[in-house]
């Protein structure tokens, strides 16, 4: 049997027609996702599918359809919020860190936010610096969010359907570079748990910890890697909040050396929480070289291509710190 | 457990000319302000910690606007909230196990005064982000349309809220959507310490609707009747999926801000003159003027208020202390529950 190959944005849309296929609660709401089909194409043909009851096409006002996406939660219904590119949520932050984050906590528990909040995220369009960011730690930073990263068409999909099936604020970080990008989908429904890390290439030399489009970008400069006998580990941390550790620190008790990739600027950024939490563990005994980070550079997204790129790891940027890492100080 | 009597709507539509009406509607009024008494009293005392926001003056907003609400409606609510969970049906003993720290209170320790929400009521939750709950309260809206039910949610928030975007942006949703939502401003002319002429242009709140395509209805918020009217009018519109009204309720509380206000921004002339305005005793007045109550029924409904709210202060005292040992379960809620 052949394996069915679709984009990353088609596994998206894929995920919500079935979800809103199978629960007639579930719907989406966001700017230009109706006869538009999104900025980035994901939902597509959803609104010929469903209708505009079910694809709600808003004005431009992210507060207002965030606050909605909670108002329209917490009496039962199951929203898809997409907001155009994940640097809008500035505009949308209190509806999703001081209500949706809070409201089960705070009010005692009977009442939940069980909203999805998907987002374009990244750089590498040309888009500068209000339109490129990597902002997964702010989300991260706030207890009752949930944050993941899909890194591959499979993983978009099996994330999504999980995230629908969460009864909390769930943050899905998309990035945009993946969208056209082609991988195995099943068709059928699958889940893939949130709060699960996932070891993504086997290797003895050393581990690489990455997320989004860090992974595929690692995984193939590990076959660089490879040529040069450097046999790395790879591990998508493909869900921020909850954080699974295990599969990071049982390969750096296997590898001694580790590597921590991430698009975001490096200062306070969530690869610094991993590198910590290694730190903590027994691992830390297994290490025979310090902690690498390599992350982007603690400045905006600028315009230019020969720019962007420049402050943000490029595959040979990979290669050459492996390299480093295994060689050893 | 002990709150007020379901608030009835008047047969007429006068609530002081209706004798079931009129005297749910007392018992509301008094209930919100013998339990806000009360906690004012045991902050005082130094026998409750933290902040809250007392809305002594504005009862008959929460009254007037719940009177025309039906159990299945919701509400949000805001940081100065008591009164519109009391007025919906909320539990005294549950809120003032809340405000004294207990694990009986509606977020078990875990909000206070203004994080108050009871699913039961249809309480969809006080906020403390100034007009935090305005969106959630279109979003709730957007779901009772899309369910086909004729349920409507009502949106309380201050004069304040309305220069917050959070107000525009879901005036203009519920407007293009036609939601079933009324939004209720309880204008009590300042928010924390600037008065409504400082912070906007105009004179009337209500006039911020026209510019979202829907009508805006100013009232005297301390007149039970008057809130009753524009609120049932509103509703009934909702109801008919005619879409949302912004009524502007124009109020005052006699009490500060929060519990550091000097009222240093207002005089206590001022103060003193929306005093002779109290909706309370305007409202008995005009319903023994009517006839629906006699002083004695006042007078019972009075002394059974504050039966409740003491009745609500000893169960409540009585209950254990708020549990540490469970926060760090509670931040999400479990599959399948």
């Amino acid at each position: 049997m052949t394996e069915r190959i679709i984009t990353y944005a088609e596994a998206i849309r894929e995920a919500i027609g079935q979800a809103m296929e199978t629960d007639e609660n579930v719907f989406m709401l966001g700017e230009d996702i109706g006869i538009y089909g999104g900025a980035f194409g994901v939902s597509g043909d959803l609104y010929q599918r469903f209708g505009k009851e079910r694809i709600l096409d808003t004005p431009i006002s992210e507060l207002g359809i965030v606050g909605a996406a909670v108002g329209a939660a917490l009496v039962g219904m199951k929203p898809i919020v997409e907001i155009q590119f994940s640097d809008f949520t500035a505009q949308a932050m209190d509806q999703i860190v001081n209500q949706a984050a809070k409201i089960h906590f705070m009010l005692g528990g009977e009442l939940s936010v069980p909203m999805v909040l998907r987002a374009p995220s990244g750089s590498g369009t040309g888009a500068a610096a209000q339109h490129s960011q990597s902002l997964e730690t702010w989300f991260a930073h706030v207890p009752g969010l949930k944050v993941v990263m899909p890194s591959s068409p499979y993983e978009a999909k099996g994330l999504l359907l999980a995230a629908l099936d969460d009864p909390n604020p769930v943050i899905v970080l998309e990035h945009k570079l993946l969208y056209k990008t082609s991988g195995h989908v099943p068709e059928e429904q699958y889940r893939i748990p949130i709060g699960t890390s996932n070891k993504v290439r086997d290797g003895r030399a050393l581990t690489i910890v990455a997320s989004g489009v860090m992974v595929s970008r690692s995984l193939e400069a590990a076959e660089t890697l490879s040529g040069m006998g450097i046999e790395v580990e790879v591990i998508d941390v493909r869900s921020l909040s909850p954080l699974d550790m295990a599969p990071i620190n049982e390969s750096v008790k296997k590898t001694g050396k580790v590597m921590l990739v991430q698009e975001a600027p490096k200062h306070v950024g969530f690869m610094a929480e991993v590198a910590a939490r290694i730190a903590e563990g027994d691992a830390l005994y297994h290490l025979t070289e310090p902690v690498r980070r390599l992350c982007g550079m603690d400045v905006p997204i600028p315009y230019a291509p020969q720019l962007e790129k420049s402050v943000v790891p490029q595959l040979d940027d990979i290669v050459a710190a492996a390299v480093e890492v295994n060689r050893g100080i | 457990m002990t709150s007020i009597s379901p608030l009835l709507a008047p047969a007429k539509g006068v609530v002081s000319h209706d004798q079931p009406s009129a005297a749910s509607a007392l018992e509301s009024l008094l209930a919100i302000r013998f339990f806000e008494e009360a906690v004012d009293g045991l902050f005082a005392r130094g026998l409750m910690h933290g902040t809250m926001h007392l809305s002594i003056g504005q009862e008959a907003v929460a009254t007037g606007v719940c009177a025309a609400l039906r159990k299945t409606d919701f509400i949000t609510s805001t940081h100065r909230g008591h009164s519109h969970c009391i007025a919906k049906g909320a539990d005294l003993t549950r809120m003032m196990a809340e405000l004294l720290a207990k694990q009986t209170g509606y977020c078990r320790g875990r909000g206070g005064s203004m994080h108050i929400a009871d699913v039961e009521t249809g309480n969809l939750g006080a906020n403390g982000i100034v007009a935090g709950g305005i969106p959630i309260a279109a979003g709730a809206a957007l779901a009772q349309k899309m369910k086909g039910n004729d349920n409507v949610v009502v949106s309380f928030f201050g004069d304040g809220a309305t220069n917050e975007g959070a107000f525009h942006e879901a005036m203009n949703l519920a407007a293009i959507w036609d939601l079933p939502v009324i939004f209720v401003c309880e204008n009590n002319k300042y928010g924390m310490s600037n008065s409504t002429e400082f912070s906007m242009r105009i004179e009337n709140i209500a006039e911020r609707a026209a510019s979202y395509g829907f009508e805006g209805v100013t009232v005297d918020g301390n007149d039970v009747d008057e809130v009753f009217q524009a609120a049932a009018a509103a509703v009934e519109k909702a109801r008919g999926g005619k879409g949302p009204t912004l009524i502007e309720c124009v109020t005052y509380r006699h009490k500060g801000h929060s519990k550091s206000d000097k009222n240093l921004y207002r005089t206590k002339e001022e103060i003193e003159d929306w005093k002779t305005k109290d909706p309370i005793g305007r409202f008995e007045h005009k319903a023994i003027e009517a006839g629906a109550l006699n002083q004695d029924q006042v007078d019972a409904i009075t002394e059974k208020m504050r039966d409740a709210v003491r009745t609500a202060i000893t169960e409540a005292s009585s209950a254990p202390d708020s549990d540490p040992a469970e926060l760090l379960a509670s931040v999400y809620r479990e599959a399948g529950k």
